[in-house]
């Protein structure tokens, strides 16, 4: 399988708090990660620094044959500002831009990023609405729609870039339990469609069934790699063990 | 009260609202300048942002109307002088004083915005300045409109402090006909004509809110 995104001996800290350790991982075209482990282990932090939202100390980042940061440098501006077109991020808490319509929360950034013309942003993004089931709140604003709507329309927005690789994190917890099946209903079909996706996420049964491979990190490091059923029937790693453990009883 | 009273009270009002209008105008943007400064994380440009707020809030408006005027001429060699233009000196005077009023109002919006919508701005490619002008300002203007009403109904009044250049304004043309004609009527026509200028700039700034009400 093809390498898309290359980490090697990622390093970050907040003040003397180490966040990330060394982290080293490789993700293949079409596949789908899911990072599971403790709240405070640092999955979030890795997409952060993944999508330049924290800055990265140390390491080795690759994506795509681009080089976004070694040796403790970051890729020239105008070639960090073509790869971060190639990363897409989807929040736990949506931010959605609460003043634009759906229909211009997915088509603002390609004209004025991409400088697509407006005419075929818009026929993209209604296809991308379509996909997520949601053409017919097009002209909506977000406060109109319940969250799993509102988290469906910003996986659009973040398709509408067209990006290689996608990224969630945690996409479902600020949801209501009955909203989360329709967004990870979304997150599935993406990887029907072989879409490139990391997700962070407290869904067992979801990152059981719908990952290739399931990382779990505790305290800034791996500490496990596995294949799914491998990860949840016979975890190597004790603290793996009682994580997963723990997270069935619930 | 005779015509030519009535005539000279409209023509301070005139006075009146060019001193509001033109220092709405440039205040905002200085202001919103102001406010940008005041949030750098480079001292070089906070630190000043911060004396010119603490300056221009913590001393007497009058006084800086006066200081702006007189003072050029009473400093020696200084090499600036108004020639005489009192108008234009209130008026500059009323622009870095609302300035400084309005930029404490933008800051507040600015940093009231959830810092999640300036990352998303980022993570979808957008530029530190679109992410600015496009998404953080239209959800700033909404937020600003009621103690920016605040402001701008205060500006309509302290107008009234540049008659201490002599300019003759709506409320000095009613003190010195009050007195002329040993009437109070002056004093409540210019009451009226104040009030009817706030009245018409409350309902604006009412349907100003209501056009914002699309969104939450």
């Amino acid at each position: 399988m093809e390498t898309v995104l290359s980490v090697r001996n990622l390093k970050k800290s907040f003040g003397s708090l180490e966040v990330l350790r060394d982290i080293s991982f490789d993700l293949g075209r079409g596949e789908v990660i899911s990072v599971l482990g403790p709240s405070g282990g640092g999955k979030s932090t890795l997409l952060r620094c993944l999508t330049q939202l924290e800055t990265i100390d140390d390491g080795v980042v690759t994506l795509d044959g681009d080089v976004l940061f070694k040796d403790g440098r970051y890729a020239s501006k105008a070639d960090l500002s073509r790869i971060t077109l190639k990363i897409g991020l989807v929040f736990q808490n949506f931010n959605l831009f609460p003043h634009l319509s759906v229909i211009e929360n997915l088509t603002v950034a390609p004209m004025k990023v991409k400088k697509t013309p407006k005419a075929e942003a818009q026929e993209r993004a209604r296809a991308l609405l379509d996909r997520v089931g949601l053409a017919e709140k097009a002209d909506c604003y977000p406060y109109q729609l319940s969250g799993g709507q509102q988290q469906r329309v910003a996986i659009a927005r973040a398709l509408a870039l067209d990006p290689e690789v996608l990224f969630f994190d945690e996409p479902t917890s600020a949801l209501d339990p009955e909203l989360t099946g329709e967004v990870l209903r979304v997150i599935r079909s993406l990887a029907d469609r072989r879409m490139t996706m990391i997700i962070v996420t407290h869904e067992m049964g979801f990152a059981r069934s719908v990952s290739d491979r399931v990382i779990f990190m505790e305290n800034g490091v791996i500490v496990e790699t596995s294949a799914p059923e491998e990860m949840f029937t016979n975890p190597k790693n004790p603290r793996t063990r009682d994580f997963i453990m723990n997270a069935m009883e619930k | 009260m005779n015509a030519d009273v009535f005539k000279l009270l409209l023509d301070g009002t005139v006075i009146t609202l060019r001193m509001f209008a033109t220092t709405i105008i440039f205040s905002i943007p200085l202001g919103l300048l102001v406010a940008v400064l005041r949030m750098s994380r480079i001292w070089i440009f906070s630190l000043p942002a911060r004396l010119y707020i603490l300056i221009l809030r913590g001393t007497p408006l009058m006084l800086q109307i006066m200081f702006l005027f007189y003072g050029p001429a009473l400093i020696e060699n200084f090499g600036f002088s108004w020639n005489g233009n009192r108008m234009l000196a209130a008026n500059v005077a009323l622009i870095l004083n609302y300035a400084a009023y309005f930029a404490e109002i933008f800051r507040g919006g600015i940093e009231g915005i959830p810092m999640g919508q300036r990352e998303a701005g980022k993570v979808l490619g957008l530029s530190r300045t679109q992410t600015f002008f496009i998404v953080v300002l239209p959800q700033v203007v909404k937020r600003v409109i009621p103690p920016m009403g605040n402001e701008i109904i205060n500006l309509v009044k302290d107008t009234s402090l540049i008659q201490v250049l002599g300019i003759f304004e709506l409320m000095n043309t009613a003190r010195v006909q009050a007195s002329a004609k040993v009437s109070v009527l002056p004093y409540l026509v210019a009451g009226g004509i104040y009030l009817a200028i706030n009245a018409v700039l409350t309902f604006v700034l009412s349907i100003t809110e209501k056009k914002l009400d699309y969104y939450r």
